[in-house]
């Protein structure tokens, strides 16, 4: 917050005239403000307020860009319906507008990169904060920020050209199909492996050392106290982690637009294809759809509802963080 | 650990109590299972990269770095726009973000009081870094590229890309500024200096070195992004050879270049081209890495 002690800052985030006025130690004579100063604090206020700016331009932009589509689409069809072809003539047999695939598309994969990356995320975290020695924990802690930084169109690459063939050696191609949700999912559950890990590792060591002693003074193991004792202290930081992750794996793009396919589907089917919401907006948006058409505004459309899931998931992971945190 | 080893302790009061438990066998397979799961993740980043280098070493050559992407020939073809488009959205990122970032972080850290708006800016910023890239690109695409007219241009580019990551510029100044000792501001005032001068002559020389390695980590985060760029509308086409300066001309990025060839069934361009510019794409973040470990190990000071 404000260094200068007693600095007014401002009403309503408006730059002080007199930055150092009353209150803490100031200059024994009165600040003089120097020409310009004034208009640079209102310049560095301004870049402060972009951001709130920005919030309000993709809300905005989300909101009025779909409004035309719910012209020609009748909301609870949106909501309800289980065909997505947006790319007919509105009106005829083929235009279909059921967000309802996509979803489903965002939601399969989403569960099968947690499945992966929860485990393995919280084994790292509870390794590196309970038992890596030092050394250990200096090398594999860059590397799993590597891994976090890989972008993400070489992820897809990697789930398209080495993952998928890798569950069609194993599985036989009969079942798993080229583009599939599996491949993809499992891929971007070890893109946030690093996220899990480092925040649930945050969390672990914010755990204090009283309690495993006393775990140990009854008698526990220390893989008792973990699973037992410091696990459970720590849980309200690791589920904020997996929620974290999960608002991460739900806006993903990339990944799926490569190796998840280009057709919506309502089947569970994890190794057949299934688009999700992402891969919808960045498939689409790459072809041709002109500002006005239908499709174009159905792109801002399901823009919105994908929005609306990772704000969901990102404010109840601050909201379990604060609720539930335990202080020591 | 405080009380010593305290593993051991454990173990002896079982062993002296009663019989050795069958839980004190899984103790060592436990320790293995996390090992092996931490180990599991680093091995799939160790295949990916060994399945670049495989793929595309042998693809590397100069003419791939100065060719234009060809769509009949994978032996032709080459990332010269993804080069171009690349170096030109990052001079052009750097220079929309690095000041706003930068002033926002000033203002929030040196000036802003403790108030509810100021809560809301801080409550707004988190949660910006936590939208979906893509939505960027949406964001832009309507404002930008069609509300004011940039069309599916570098500079509409540039704006989805600093957009996305300034949140990102704005966390890793504010940090390096709240490193400022309190001291060196109460100096500064004390001889004089009115705040404006505190922050731009003291303040923000010493921070510096933070301010950079934070953004050239953003900046990286920003040329790996494919989804924003995609949606805004980047091209691998030879009219997109753009050049910073020609802010409303057609732009290619890397990734673009890469998310084409993979998208191509035919091996020359799905396998050998595209990871031949993966590996091109990956050295480049690591030496961005490297640059900006290297500003905060030789110049970030400690007090």
């Amino acid at each position: 917050m404000s260094s200068y002690p007693g600095s007014p800052g401002g009403a309503r985030g408006v730059p002080p005239a007199d930055a150092g006025g009353p209150g803490g130690p100031r200059p024994l004579g009165r600040a003089r403000t120097r020409p310009g100063e004034q208009a640079v604090l209102w310049l560095l206020w301004l870049c402060a307020t972009i951001s709130i700016v920005t919030t309000i331009g993709i809300v905005a932009v989300l909101v009025f860009e779909s409004i035309p589509f719910f012209a020609n689409v009748d909301v609870a069809a949106f909501v309800t319906g289980t065909e997505w072809y947006p790319f007919a003539e509105p009106g005829t047999e083929a235009f279909s507008t059921g967000v309802l695939p996509l979803v489903k598309g965002t939601l399969v994969v989403t569960a099968i990169a947690l499945a992966v990356a929860v485990p393995l995320g919280l084994a790292a975290a509870v390794y590196l904060s309970e038992y890596a020695p030092s050394k250990v924990r200096q090398a594999v802690k860059p590397a799993l920020e590597v891994l976090a930084g890989v972008p993400t169109v070489v992820l897809g690459y990697f789930a398209l050209t080495f993952m998928t063939p890798l569950l069609r050696s194993l599985l036989g191609a009969e079942t798993v199909q080229i583009f599939n949700a599996a491949s993809a999912g499992i891929v971007m559950g070890f893109m946030i492996v690093p996220i899990v890990a480092s925040l649930s590792e945050d969390a672990l060591n914010a755990v204090p050392q009283a309690l495993r002693q006393g775990a140990y003074a009854l008698g526990a193991t220390k893989r008792v106290a973990i699973l037992r004792v410091v696990v459970p202290a720590a849980l309200s930081g690791i589920v904020a982690a997996v929620i974290l992750a999960m608002g991460r794996a739900l806006g993903e793009t990339m990944i799926v637009t490569i190796a998840a396919g280009n057709l919506p589907t309502m089947t569970l089917d994890i190794f057949a294809q299934g688009q999700p919401m992402t891969g919808f907006i960045a498939q689409t948006v790459a072809g041709e759809s002109p500002r006005g058409s239908v499709v174009y505004q159905s792109l801002f459309a399901v823009g919105a509802v994908l929005f609306a899931m990772t704000f969901l998931a990102n404010s109840v992971a601050q909201w379990v963080v604060r609720r539930f945190r335990q202080v020591y | 650990m405080g009380l010593g080893t305290p593993e051991k302790s454990a173990q002896q009061v079982t062993s002296d109590m009663a019989a050795p438990r069958g839980r004190a066998l899984i103790e060592r397979p436990f320790q293995w299972a996390l090992l092996g799961a931490t180990l599991l993740a680093l091995a799939l980043l160790a295949a990916l990269l060994a399945d670049v280098l495989i793929d595309g070493a042998g693809r590397l050559s100069w003419d791939f770095f100065t060719d234009y992407s060809d769509s009949l020939d994978p032996a032709e073809t080459g990332i010269r726009t993804g080069l171009t488009g690349t170096m030109s959205l990052m001079v052009l990122t750097a220079a929309i973000s690095f000041p706003i970032g930068v002033g926002a972080a000033v203002y929030l850290e040196e000036y802003a009081s403790d108030n509810r708006f100021t809560r809301l800016l801080q409550l707004n910023i988190a949660n910006l870094a936590g939208v979906p890239s893509v939505v960027y690109g949406l964001l832009t695409l309507s404002a930008f590229v069609y509300v004011l007219g940039f069309g599916r241009s570098l500079l509409a580019g540039a704006m989805a890309l600093s957009l996305l990551i300034l949140p990102i510029i704005i966390v890793a100044s504010r940090e390096a500024l709240r490193a400022v000792p309190q001291s060196i501001r109460n100096g500064a005032l004390a001889l004089g200096a009115t705040p404006l001068q505190v922050t731009s002559r003291q303040v923000l020389p010493i921070a510096l070195p933070g301010i950079l390695t934070g953004t050239i980590l953003a900046l990286s985060r920003a040329i790996g992004e494919s989804a924003p760029i995609l949606v805004v509308g980047a091209v691998f086409s030879r009219r997109a050879d753009t050049w910073p300066w020609e802010l409303f001309e057609p732009f290619g990025a890397l990734p673009i270049q890469i998310f084409n060839f993979v998208r191509q069934p035919e091996p020359g361009f799905q396998i050998e081209a595209a990871s031949a510019g993966i590996l091109v794409l990956l050295a480049l973040l690591l030496t961005m890495n490297a640059v900006a470990i290297f500003l905060r190990n030789r110049y970030q000071k400690r007090f």
